[in-house]
Order: structure tokens, then sequence, then C-alpha cells
């Protein structure tokens, strides 16, 4: 098989275990179930990866490269700090709609399940790529002198803590109006939040 | 037998350190009997200032401490009178110290460089605050010689300043995996994220030509001033500049994107023997 064709059928694996595991949970979904949905042999599914616990970890990474290239267009674009929180907050809850397993993967098997991701998924390694990119989009911010000086977790969470609460009041289908139509009043409040 | 080259010390603005720090070179003596010293504020010569002042006299090798003052005079003479006459006949001119090389503490009017075209090829920039004695001992030594030194585009000898400050620091396997140091005078940790050090930021030797032999800023936990760079000195020595706990210099040619992204790897792991004291546990 072509390493072009290989490739595409890893990331056809990784697309259908990230929509079985949102939905079914990490233990509750098996390979089996995985190599089925993509119709693959379970035998073949092991050439692309030796277990569950080494795919749940690729998926992590999957995300955060995703979330990372799209973060990292908006760092390296002119917009200002307001119009990159904006762009950040309206690229999320596109995924959120667009993409909900990613969502989902994260907040409902990366946080609950952390045993899987042990070795190998220590710390921010896993999702290195996605916090870089946010750790350059504060940096930035506060260079300019638009956003006040504080410590990295501290913004980080208020900012990536708001919007997964929001995606995962969407999910629970709580929120009255649509997703999309929160986008400037949140962007309103992690500006004024964050702002020198 | 030939003669000896002529060398003439000059000073401009100057605290007189980096003429302080070069008496403290061991071998002062035996490395200056290769020169017919014209004059020097504090070293046997064979000139006094006054007789120097009169541009009577002509030297091969021109050493300038301190940073340049057009308006300056010693002895009733401009010092750009001075410059003007030493500059032209000299072969080679040592801006000595930071000072000289790019204006530093004193910094009204820029390096030596700036102030004329004519010399501008004659110069070798070096810069510290102080200077080390070995590295003049080097250039001086070269001059006897008739030995070329490859410089770098601020004019600075490369075998000198080639190499950054964190080369040959003793806290290297600290910076590596992110174990900051918790002060300043102490063995363990690095001083990059927190006590301001620029041996990631800035070019020189000190870590590998030892200051009195021994030892250096970084290795009795002082940081780095990033003494030998254009830019000096800056405001907070002592203090690291973090935008939201991320530093706002990375090291020299790092993209911050790829620093952040090994620093931030490193930082998840704890390797216990650095953690411990290295000396008192």
């Amino acid at each position: 098989m072509s390493t072009l064709k290989r490739l595409k059928r890893r990331e056809e694996i990784i697309e259908g275990a990230l929509k079985l595991f949102s939905k079914g949970g990490f233990y509750q979904t098996t390979i089996p179930d995985i190599a089925r949905t993509i119709g693959m042999s379970v035998g073949n599914f092991y050439n692309y990866f030796t277990s569950k616990e080494v795919l749940a970890k690729e998926l992590l990474l999957y995300i955060s490269e995703y979330l990372g290239e799209r973060i990292r267009t908006i760092n390296e674009s002119d917009a200002t700090t307001q119009e990159k929180i904006r762009a950040i907050v309206a690229m999320y809850f596109e995924m959120v709609q667009s993409r909900p397993e990613m969502i989902e993967y994260f907040l409902r098997i990366f946080l609950s399940n952390r045993e899987v991701f042990g070795e190998g998924c220590e710390g921010t390694v896993c999702v290195s790529a996605f916090i870089t990119e946010m750790m350059l989009f504060f940096d930035d911010g506060v260079s300019c002198g638009d956003l006040r000086e504080q410590d990295f977790f501290s913004a980080f969470g208020l900012f990536m803590g708001y919007l997964g609460g929001m995606a995962f009041l969407c999910g629970e289908k709580v929120l009255p109006h649509a997703l999309d139509s929160y986008v400037d009043s949140i962007t309103q409040n992690i500006y004024r939040a964050l702002k020198t | 037998m030939h003669s000896k080259p002529k060398a003439l010390w000059l000073q401009g603005l100057t605290c007189n350190g980096n003429s302080h720090s070069f008496l403290n070179h061991p071998q002062l003596g035996i490395l200056m009997e290769r020169f017919e010293l014209l004059y020097h504020p504090h070293l046997p010569c064979t000139l006094s200032l006054e007789a120097v002042v009169t541009c009577m006299h002509e030297c091969d090798l021109l050493l300038f401490e301190g940073a340049f003052e057009p308006t300056m005079r010693r002895a009733g003479v401009a010092l750009e009178r001075l410059l003007e006459h030493y500059g032209a006949c000299a072969a080679q001119i040592v801006a000595v110290g930071s000072c000289a090389s790019f204006g530093g503490v004193f910094g009204s009017s820029g390096g030596l460089d700036a102030q004329s075209q004519a010399w501008s090829e004659k110069i070798i920039n070096l810069s510290g605050c102080p200077i080390h004695p070995e590295w003049l001992a080097l250039i001086l030594s070269g001059f006897a010689e008739g030995s070329a030194f490859a410089l770098d585009a601020q004019r600075r000898p490369k075998a000198l300043y080639a190499h950054l400050v964190h080369h040959g620091c003793t806290r290297n396997e600290y910076f590596e995996w992110k174990v900051d140091a918790k002060g300043f005078g102490v063995n363990e940790g690095c001083l990059y994220y927190d006590q301001g050090c620029r041996g990631v930021l800035s070019h020189g030797s000190c870590n590998r030509i030892l200051w009195g032999g021994v030892s250096s800023k970084t290795r009795s936990g002082q940081p780095c001033f990033g003494c030998t760079e254009s830019d000096f000195p800056r405001r907070d020595l002592f203090k690291t500049r973090k935008n939201m706990s991320i530093p706002h210099e990375v090291p020299l040619g790092v993209s911050k994107r790829a620093y952040l992204t090994l620093a931030g790897i490193a930082k998840t792991f704890t390797i216990e023997r650095l953690s411990k004291d290295l000396m008192d546990d």
C-alpha cells in the first residue's frame, strides 16, 4: 500500500474512532467497533495503532494540532487583539457545531479518563500544539499593550474554560439561542476581563 | 631587531573599568613588553598626556576606552582632534569595552566606528562591561604577531564573540529541563526565567574564558546582563521581562513557537536529580 493510501486509512481510523469514543465513551468502545465502522479487519487495525490507549493519545494530538493550526493562522494575521479573540471564539464555536466529536472527545474522554493518558501524554505534551499557540496569542497581546500582564494559566483558564463551558452547555442543549449568536458577547467579556 | 609596535591608550567618558580589568591580567608585564606603550593613564609609558595631545607622535595601535564625546578635552585638546590624528596613523583601532564599542552606559554618540568612515575598517570592537583581560591580551598578541581576526557584523572578533554566553554555562542542564533558580547566588537552577539572565541572547565567551580563571557571573549565581551587546545597558537587569509568564525574549535565533513548544514539554517532567541541592542535601 502506498504511503499516501496508508495515511488516508490512518486518518479514517482517527475520524471514525473520534466519533465512536465521543458517543460511546472510551471503555465502552472496542477496537472491533472501530474496525467495523471503517470497514477494516481488527488485525489490520493493529498495523496502524498497537493499542486503544495509543490510539487515544493520537486522537488527542490530532485535535490539539487541528486547533493549534487554526489558532496559528489567527495569530499570524494582522488582526487586533480583540479581533483575534473574536476569531478564536468564532473558530471554536464553529468547531463545536461542525466537529462536535473533537470537543466532546476532549471534554468527555481526555478530561474524564486521565489514567489512559499517563505515559507519553504527561502534562501538556499531547496538547502542546494548542497550548503553544494560546501562549503566543497572550504573549502578543501583552507585548502590544492590549492585555494585562498576569499569570498565563489565570488568563488561559478564563478564556478556554469559558469556551469549554459554553460547548458543554450547547451539548446539553441548555442554551436558549444558537451558539454562534454568543460570539460577540463572549468576545466582549473575554476582552474586558483580560485587557489592560 | 625590529622595533616594537607603538601602542597608545586614549580615554573618552569612562569609569576606567576596562583599564582596571586589564591590570588584572596575570602576564601583563610580559604582554606589554611586546609594545612600546606611548601612553596609558595607569601604566608606565614613554609619553606624558601633554606630549600626546601635541599630536606630534604616531602610533601603530590605538586603544580607545570609554564613550566618545566630541566636546570632551584631554589636557586642553579636543578629543575629536586626538582621535582624528591618532586614528589616521594607527593600523588598527581597538574600541575597548562597550562604551567605546557601542556607546554603552554613557552612550551619547554611539560607538567609535560611527565617528568616521575613515576609521571604520580599522576598528575592532571589544565589547563588554568590562572586557575580560584575556580578550584584550588576545587582540594585542595578534597585533604583535600580525594576525588578522575574523570579525562579526558588529566588528567583534569571532574568536571571542561567535558563541553565546550560554555556551559553557554550568547551568545548561537546568535550562534544558526548565528548572528555574530560586534566587540569586544559588548553585542550582537556571537564571533565565526569573533573574534576567541574557546568556542565551548575548555573544561572549564569559563561560569559556573564565573570570579570574575560575568563575563567571552565571557560575556564581548572577545573571548575564548581556553587556557585550549594543543595546546594553537595559532596564531591570535582575528581572526577566515576561508576558503572561512567557519570556518576552527567547534564545537567539529560536522562534518563540519553537521555544515554547520545547519548554512546555520539558517542564512537564520532573527530574529528581535536578530538583535537589547539589552540595547541601
